[in-house]
């Protein structure tokens, strides 16, 4: 419990400082960068979440698969937060707010992203097309046009 | 000297492959019966052409093996004090050497098309050869205009600038060659598609032709994607085995259309149905193919805008690729009609089953096809979004479950026609597993729901794919059946093991003071010291940590984080250990403040089934080869194949029902 109140103190102290503190490597990195949190229960919450978040330092590597510096002040920043008591998607709303939709892996429904949505059902519906005329059309004397 | 004489081979190579193409057409402009005196070259040509395109590669495996620094390629890539087996396998560890590799495979692989296929007609083997040498054409054009490996420097380089330490690794010598080979494997499947689709000759003769050059090129896609999953999985120091990466994105597609070509290929060599479905899958599995070699050497993933800044290799490929993609489906599109119908089938039968997969396998590829591309697009335009595993999973799991329920009752069903009530015994018993594990599993814990799903499909697939033996005289299926068995088998085997690692891992990060134990899993492990060792290009900072499991005897694991001085970069060399059940994983960070060393280990139960599973599968391939290759040989007639299944499966029926 003391640790947990010693966290979130320090949590609290580092965030202001955390913004400039990104990306630069002669920092040590921020206590939550390469540790876990106590609750097992916590720790599973911020560890999913940050499988769904980019490393914006890196090529195709989440938060919680990289060593660059700043993956690990954003995995610190997202046990922090946790810790505080922010839910997995508020985290996600500020780190999107902060840094573009870029940094989420989980794409929304927005104006730029409805395609990767509409184009899943449009295959789906391509799929039950061509399966009924190919394996549907038993009675009727058709050639194999697929 | 030697670089010279390598540059000169790809020339004449190019040159030969003008020849196999001019000559392979001319062959398709006469009559059947009629000989065409320009045809007899197409063969000749494709084989000298191999020879050449293989010696070129072969000057520049020597000039990397010597570090001839007067290479532009050698001097950006190699450094003269990195071990031999990595100065060899730095060759491909570029783009010049990379499709170096890739044309030297192409050539090959149509060389050896040319010297042992006897068995197709003289036209559409010309037309065959005539598609390969067009295609081989299009890439030596590449290499020779816009990224030459031979190219030498003015003043020779004093030092060469080393290998990304990334690639300094085994997986670099298997990885790459591996895939590429596959990759261009499929172009042979390509070449043959067209060349059959031009000379209207699709049919059964035909895909047993093509079959075993679609399986091996199968076999070793599969290796290589599993190879580098586990590289991937070892070397990059998280513990992750897939990320959806675009790189490995490009690979799976290739895999998921030639999966999808295979089974096809089977039906028409044994069935002589789906003729048109055939030709459309060779075309696509080789278009990704293409296309996965645009992406991975356009450069276009690292930045779609420096791809737009300098465009010549990434435009030049993009060229290529629509050219034979969208001339490859303007061919199809032209003469698909002209195809004759092949045999039919009703829904219930192996055929509706294939049918049915290998629609869920082209829409998968769809999907990772749409996750790949339209990030890229979309940053064409300046908005930036990312499509990750919270977004494939989900979707490829729609079209993956339906598709492995088909595939456990799919090789069960008859040829042609079936009634489901014939196999409702099998059908329940699957059913028994699935729910059953399900219930098994949620009883002990909540585990989210693909690897709930998955841990309850992989018992019940496993049982799947042992039922095609299920009253067979083992001793007389047939090896192309046991491959089958052996392929489906390790499908639930991976399954098995990506579910076990997603529901089932322990992390434990850790600052630990040495001495200090830490806690994952059953194992208890100690960091015993930390002491700086040194490698031929290297320095590092090595861990000794005694992992006990069980408060059993301790085994000693050795991480190091190494730091690279050519080009500097430091990498986590993670120390496995490895279980019957699962792996431990530990890894050793950097030291903080207080002298603490950060260490994280991962207890990851049945994680190497996953690469075991992809190894089976690869198995199965092999033995499908050697199966078909074998009965080939003796020459024997499909029909008769077609009547002795049939009165095995007559016989199946006859026996009695064993209760168990």
């Amino acid at each position: 419990m003391n640790r947990a109140v010693f966290a979130m103190v320090m949590a609290l102290l580092v965030m202001p400082l955390a913004g400039p503190a990104l990306g630069q490597d002669s920092m040590p990195p921020a206590p939550y960068a390469y540790n876990q949190l106590e609750d097992p229960q916590l720790e599973a919450e911020a560890s999913a979440l940050m499988h769904t978040l980019r490393c914006l330092k890196c090529q195709s590597q989440s938060i919680a698969d990289s060593d660059a510096p700043m993956a690990g002040d954003m995995r610190h920043q997202v046990r922090s937060r946790i810790l505080a008591g922010e839910s997995p998607d508020q985290i996600r709303a500020w780190l999107i707010a902060r840094y573009g939709d870029y940094v989420s892996y989980e794409p929304e429904i927005s104006a730029t992203t409805w395609p990767l949505f509409v184009i899943p059902v449009l295959v789906i519906l391509i799929v039950a097309g061509v399966l009924l005329r190919r394996l549907g059309k038993r009675r009727t004397d058709e050639g194999e046009g697929a | 000297m030697i670089a010279e004489i390598g540059l000169a081979a790809l020339w004449l190579a190019a040159a030969l492959a003008v020849l196999q193409m001019v000559s392979g057409a001319a062959g398709l402009r006469m009559p059947e019966g009629a000989a065409n005196p320009l045809a007899i070259y197409a063969r000749p040509a494709a084989i000298v052409q191999a020879v050449l395109a293989v010696l070129a590669f072969m000057t520049l495996l020597w000039a990397f093996a010597i570090t001839d620094l007067s290479i532009k390629l050698v001097a950006t890539n190699s450094h003269s004090m990195k071990p031999m087996i990595y100065k060899l396998t730095g060759t491909w560890g570029n783009h010049e050497g990379s499709m170096l590799l890739w044309v030297g495979v192409l050539a090959a692989s149509g060389g050896l098309l040319a010297a042992f296929e006897r068995r197709l007609p003289e036209r559409t083997m010309g037309a065959t050869l005539a598609v390969q040498g067009f295609v081989a054409l299009g890439f030596y054009a590449f290499l020779l205009l816009s990224s030459n490996p031979f190219e030498r420097l003015p003043v020779p380089a004093m030092e060469g600038t080393g290998l990304n330490p990334l690639l300094q690794d085994i997986g670099l010598a298997i990885h790459p060659p591996t895939l590429y080979a596959g990759y261009v494997g499929l172009s042979v499947a390509f070449s043959l598609a067209m060349g059959a689709l031009l000379t209207r000759e699709v049919n059964p003769s035909f895909a047993r032709v093509m079959r075993p050059w679609v399986l091996g090129a199968w076999v070793l896609l599969t290796l290589g994607i599993t190879a580098g999953s586990f590289w991937a999985y070892y070397e990059l120091g998280w513990g992750g085995w897939w990320f959806w990466d675009p790189v490995e994105n490009a690979s799976l597609m290739p895999w998921l259309a030639a999966t999808a070509l295979m089974h096809s290929v089977s039906v028409l060599a044994a069935r002589d149905a789906l003729r048109t479905w055939t030709i459309m899958l060779g075309v696509l599995a080789f278009s990704m193919s293409m296309l996965g070699t645009f992406l991975v050497r356009s450069g276009v993933l690292t930045s779609v805008h420096a791809f737009a800044v300098d465009p010549e290799r990434g435009s030049f490929i993009l060229g290529l690729l629509g050219l034979y993609i969208g001339g490859a489906f303007t061919i199809f599109a032209l003469r698909a009609g002209a195809v004759a119908e092949g045999k039919r089938f009703a829904l219930v039968s192996r055929e509706g089953a294939l049918v049915f997969n290998n629609v869920m396998l082209s829409a998968i590829l769809a999907i990772v096809l749409l996750g790949t591309l339209y990030p890229l697009l979309t940053e064409a335009f300046d908005v930036r979004v990312s499509v990750g595993p919270p977004y494939f999973n989900p979707a490829s799991a729609i079209f993956a479950v339906p598709m492995l329920l088909v595939m456990a009752v799919g090789p069960l069903l008859r040829w042609r026609e079936d009634k489901p009530a014939r196999i409702q015994f099998e059908a329940m018993l699957i059913a028994a597993v699935l729910i059953g594990a399900i219930a098994l599993v949620s009883f002990f814990g909540q585990f989210p729901f693909l690897p709930l799903l998955g841990l309850g499909l992989a018992p019940a697939l496993a049982v799947a794919a042992l039922l095609p033996l299920r009253g067979r005289n083992l001793t007389r299926v047939p090896a192309a059946t046991w491959g089958m068995v052996l392929a489906h088998f390790g499908v639930a085997v991976s399954l098995f093991g990506m579910a076990c690692e997603g529901a089932f891992t322990e992390e434990r990060l850790a600052a630990v003071a040495p001495g200090g134990t830490e806690q994952v899993g059953d194992f208890a492990v100690t960091l015993q010291s930390v002491t700086p060792v040194a490698g031929p290009n290297w320095t590092a900072i090595e861990a000794r940590l005694a992992v006990s499991r069980d408060g059993g005897e301790p085994v000693i694991l050795a991480p190091q984080a190494r730091n690279f001085w050519s080009p500097p970069q430091a990498t986590s060399e993670s120390a496995l250990l490895t279980r019957w059940d699962g792996q431990l994983y530990a890894v050793i960070g950097n030291q903080a403040e207080d002298g603490r060393w950060q260490i994280r280990v991962w207890w990851k139960p049945f994680v190497t089934f996953i690469w075991y599973g992809g190894l089976l599968i690869a198995l199965g391939g092999v033995l499908a080869i050697a199966g078909r290759v074998r009965v080939d040989l003796k020459r024997r007639k499909a029909v008769a194949r077609g009547g002795e299944r049939r009165a095995e499966l007559e016989a199946l029926e006859a026996q009695p029902v064993p209760a168990e």
